[in-house]
């Protein structure tokens, strides 16, 4: 289907999708199998400007919109949602600096991000704060021109390999949420570790990893915005990369209907290919439609927030639940379609099923998007009532 | 370091075929891309000016006005600029002409080092940058797959052999063909594709230049292609029977009879 793409989003687009066939397919199956982090996949992401896309044209960016993001992240994860994640991860960790940053943090950390020489990490989560992010405990106190931190970051994608960490932790613990700030914490500050790597059922790819901050001491300068914003520059900032999620799900919903159909041209059953067969046809039918109906709607939510929307948490987070429950169905279904051979490591369908689950987890998992959508209509009819 | 890089578009072998009743090859609908070694030969340039952002490097072709894609290709991995030949005058040319062509091209552009890939997957000759380095009187070390130092005034590098691979080092300025060996090619990035886009190429004809007429295009090509023709292939079968040890001395016999194996 043509949706209406610039002559520029239609280059990054192949741009993109050169580099999922070239650098990550050959090699997906292997960092799946030995649980690895590519920075091979990094680096070519990163020379062919993919990490510049987010950030703003005047700190050595391209300034691209979300739309161009949703489509890089859509042809990644055609080939390995453990990279796209990676890639995703990245963005979602610049994005507090890029929207509440000063000029001079800004300046400071903005290029190197764009030319790929510095990760990025979001660290929210902790043991007793996921899906109730108010739970944060680990502190922030100010001591002269230093803020100590002291506590664990629990399952942060790209901990370890991220130079720069954005971490929300608490500066006023009488004040709850009202009392998260935001921090930019470097690799290679004293008192600033990594925990364990898990080992994960998908996207093994992508690491994620403890950040263990034990009297880490930062510059006050480090603070984002003001103290208290903590919590609304981490809601700020999921919003905005939410629907990238939607994208995930769409990119690899749409490899599974590939293989799955490949698959069924193949097979022979019953003396002839089983695609011949009306039940198959019907299961890729579906599968197929889903997935048109979703990328749509994730381009129309990714437009809907470039065109400069104040407030779009509902559609980002619709776009989440769509994309990804769709993206655990087909995934499923490709397996199925594959009968024995889906279940097989010899095919990638079961490492998409498998990478997919992540989907409807991170970022938020897909019942409290439900209550995020929930609260967002009763506040609109109370509103025009 | 000013760098040349000499790149050819060719069609995508994997898609071409021969005419038969021509002999020739049928180029139409064929997809064209830049011959694969220029890709590392690309690279090498590239990877030098990473290390030496001073560094410039300049994309050069000689073919018909369509080549200037490979060209925009080159810029979009991160070449600075492009010059393209073309010309009527050029028409013709053998790999003698061509490098004649090329080498008054590199003249005039200015170099310390000119990268070729070591062969055209088209022509297959692997002469075009040799003679180059004749035209042009300088050295040139050919099936480079190594770069080991570059220093003020030289380099050191490794040539792939049948055998192993020779050290070797020479004095600048130099011609390079490059194997495949010697590095990835990058992939293109958005930012020079959008420079890609909006790059004027430099076209230069034979005046341009400063060929000489007698030496560019058909003139100046002593190659003459007397038949073009698609080689007959002829499998012969034998089988051999008999016990293991019968059909092992056979065979050992029959590869005596031709000369594959020495007799003793
Ligand atoms: C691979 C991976 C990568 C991650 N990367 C990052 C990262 O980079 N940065 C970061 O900060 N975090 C990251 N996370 C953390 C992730 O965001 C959390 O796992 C997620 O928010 C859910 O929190 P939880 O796992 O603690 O689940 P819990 O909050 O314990 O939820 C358990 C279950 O209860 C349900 N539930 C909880 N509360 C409610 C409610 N109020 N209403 C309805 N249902 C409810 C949930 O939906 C879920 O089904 C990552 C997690 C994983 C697995
Ligand atoms: C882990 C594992 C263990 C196994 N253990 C054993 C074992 O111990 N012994 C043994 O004998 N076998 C075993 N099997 C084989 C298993 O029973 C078959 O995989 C299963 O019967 C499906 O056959 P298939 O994989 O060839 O799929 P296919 O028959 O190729 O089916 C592919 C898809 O087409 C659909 N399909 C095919 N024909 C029709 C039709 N006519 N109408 C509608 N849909 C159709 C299927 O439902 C499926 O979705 C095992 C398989 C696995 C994966």
């Amino acid at each position: 289907m043509d949706h209406f793409l610039t002559d520029d989003q239609k280059m990054i687009q192949e741009l993109a999708r050169k580099i999922a066939v070239e650098k990550i397919m050959p090699v997906r199956a292997e960092l799946d199998e030995k649980d690895e982090f590519s920075w091979d996949i990094v680096n070519a992401l990163a020379q062919s400007d993919m990490f510049s896309l987010f950030v703003p044209e005047e700190y050595g960016g391209l300034g691209k919109g979300s739309l161009d993001m949703c489509l890089v992240i859509e042809e990644l994860s055609r080939a390995c949602i453990g990279v796209s994640t990676t890639f995703a991860a990245a963005a979602l960790g610049t994005y507090p600096l890029i929207l509440y940053g000063t000029d001079e943090q800004k300046k400071k950390y903005l290029p190197e991000i764009a030319a790929g020489k510095k990760l990025v990490a979001f660290g929210l989560t902790e043991a007793n704060a996921g899906s109730d992010a108010g739970g944060v405990q680990t502190t922030a106190r100010l001591e002269g021109s230093e803020y100590v931190l002291n506590g664990t970051k629990q399952w942060i994608t790209n901990g370890g390999e991220a130079a720069i960490n954005t971490i929300i932790a608490m500066t006023d613990k009488t004040k709850g949420a009202r009392g998260a700030s935001a921090f930019v914490v470097e690799k290679g500050t004293p008192g600033f570790t990594f925990g364990k790597k898990e080992h994960k059922m998908g996207i093994r790819s992508s690491v994620t990893r403890e950040l263990v901050f034990d009297n880490c001491r930062i510059p006050r300068e480090n603070l984002i915005s003001r103290e208290g914003m903590g919590f609304i520059i981490a809601m700020r900032t999921l919003d905005q990369s939410r629907v990238g999620v939607g994208a995930q799900g769409v990119g690899v919903a749409q490899a599974a209907l590939d293989e799955a159909v490949k698959f069924a041209r193949q097979r022979i059953q019953f003396e002839k290919p089983i695609s011949a067969i009306q039940a198959v046809q019907h299961i890729l039918a579906d599968m197929a439609t889903q997935v048109e109906v979703t990328r749509a709607f994730v381009y129309a939510v990714a437009r809907h927030i470039d065109t400069g929307a104040k407030d779009f948490t509902k559609e980002a987070a619709m776009a989440k639940v769509f994309g990804s429950d769709m993206a655990m169905r087909v995934t499923i279904d490709a397996v199925q379609v594959m009968g024995g051979s889906g279940y097989m490591k010899e095919y990638p369908a079961e490492k998409m099923m498998r990478d997919a689950k992540i989907l409807q987890i991170y970022e938020g998992t897909n019942q409290i998007q439900r209550n995020v959508i929930g609260q967002a209509l009763i506040k609109e009819a109370a509103r025009h009532k | 370091m000013k760098i040349i890089v000499c790149i050819k578009q060719v069609p995508d072998t994997s898609e071409v075929r021969i005419n038969p009743e021509t002999n020739t090859l049928i180029r139409e609908g064929v997809p064209s891309i830049i011959n694969p070694y220029d890709l590392h030969a690309i690279e090498a340039a590239l990877q030098i000016k990473d290390q030496d952002p001073a560094s410039t490097v300049t994309a050069l072709t000689m073919g018909p006005p369509h080549a200037e894609v490979a060209l925009r290709d080159a810029i979009a991995l991160g070449v600075d600029d492009a010059a393209l030949l073309t010309d009527r005058a050029f028409a013709g040319s053998d790999t003698w002409a061509t490098a004649y062509a090329l080498a008054k091209a590199a003249e005039k552009i200015g170099f310390d080092m000119i990268f070729c890939g070591k062969q055209a997957i088209d022509g297959d000759t692997a002469q075009v940058g040799p003679e180059m380095a004749e035209f042009l009187n300088i050295p040139h070390i050919a099936y480079v797959k190594k770069i080991e130092k570059i220093e003020t005034g030289k380099i050191t590098v490794h040539r792939l052999m049948d055998d192993g691979y020779d050290v070797l080092e020479s004095s600048l300025p130099l011609l390079m063909t490059v194997v495949k060996e010697l590095n990835t090619p990058r992939l293109p990035s958005i930012k020079g594709k959008m420079r890609a886009k909006k790059i004027e190429i430099r076209k230069w004809t034979r005046q341009d230049i400063g060929a000489e007429d007698s030496l560019t295009g058909l003139n100046g090509s002593p190659t003459r292609v007397s038949n073009i023709f698609a080689p007959v292939i002829k499998k012969e079968r034998k089988t051999i029977t008999g016990t293991p040890d019968e059909m092992a001395a056979q065979i050992l016999d029959e590869l005596k009879a031709l000369h594959c194996i020495q007799p003793g």
